[in-house]
């Protein structure tokens, strides 16, 4: 009796989704953190020179930005989507899924780096001349526009990396339909990004 | 071999549900582009935030599964945000009364 309940315990293998879910939601609380101090930047230099935060803000382009969004949103459809056809014990959907979300990701990229490059074409990236003879609350408004945007992006390449591990999970079954945790924390990691997004668009994008 | 499975697995969401958030997601989005294109004044930076939020909970609540998980999961959330409007209610008010 003694015995063949130790060979149980041996053999036992713990699994807690749970606690695997609650361990990526305080990493996620970190993140927050991280970006929260830089909205904190953001909302005292907007009071303090708020007619300089919309001059700057009429240099954005609103079309651009409102297709990052939407691009963005999608991708977050695409990724719980690819959960959900997991659940649905159907790999192949939950690949197709998958490719979708890092196509869009890769889209959300391209078009942030037309962004940028014309920005900096026409002499505006941190610390150029054009910038620096601008008044103060300008200079603050594209550092902040620079530093929030680039820390974001930087997110999403993070998030298209563990996306990429997550495929190739799914397709040698190292994830499948009755265990997916690491499928649904990279989810959780990626909506976080566009959560992220979600407020760095109207404040960036949509004063005028 | 034995296997204990905390959770999960009861928890699924038809696609269909899904794709509803998604495009209330984009309506709320195209409603704060054209929000944005009227004068509100002072009101403008509030309506869009307001709006940012209502997406930004639609996405936790279903798309991150806190509508389905178990209640510790808003403990957490609650807590964090509590956390975060603290340090916001501080700052401004040092900053406010300086």
């Amino acid at each position: 009796m003694e015995a063949n309940n130790i060979s149980e315990h041996v053999t036992h293998r713990h699994r807690d989704d749970v606690g695997a879910k609650l361990g990526m939601w305080l990493f996620l609380f970190t993140e927050l953190l991280l970006f929260g101090g830089m909205f904190l930047a953001y909302a005292v230099y907007r009071m303090k020179y708020p007619q300089q935060f919309h001059i700057s803000a009429m240099e954005m382009n609103t079309t651009m930005g409102t297709l990052n969004t939407i691009i963005l949103l999608t991708s977050s459809l695409t990724m719980v989507l690819s959960i959900a056809a997991m659940q649905k014990r159907n790999k192949f959907l939950s690949i197709i899924f998958l490719l979708s979300t890092l196509f869009l990701g890769t889209l959300f990229l391209i078009n942030k780096y037309f962004e940028w490059s014309h920005e900096i074409s026409k002499g505006i990236y941190p610390g150029s001349e054009v910038l620096l003879s601008k008044q103060n609350g300008e200079i603050l408004y594209f550092g902040l526009y620079y530093a929030m945007t680039g820390l974001h992006g930087l997110h999403v390449i993070i998030g298209m990396i563990v996306l990429v591990f997550m495929l190739v999970f799914v397709i040698n079954d190292n994830i499948k339909w009755d265990d997916y945790v690491k499928l649904e924390n990279a989810g959780l990691y990626w909506h976080l990004v566009d959560i992220i997004w979600i407020f760095l668009f109207p404040l960036f994008y949509l004063i005028q | 071999m034995q296997e204990k499975n905390t959770g999960n697995s009861h928890h699924i969401i038809d696609y269909s549900t899904y794709v509803f958030v998604w495009v209330m997601l984009v309506g709320l989005t195209a409603l704060t582009v054209t929000i944005a294109g009227i004068n509100l004044g002072d009101y403008t930076l509030v309506v869009a935030l307001f709006i940012a939020l209502i997406k930004a909970s639609l996405v936790i609540a279903i798309f991150m599964h806190i509508k389905l998980e178990e209640p510790i999961f808003k403990v957490f959330i609650a807590i964090i945000l509590a956390t975060l409007a603290v340090i916001f209610i501080l700052t401004f008010i040092d900053y406010t009364f300086r």
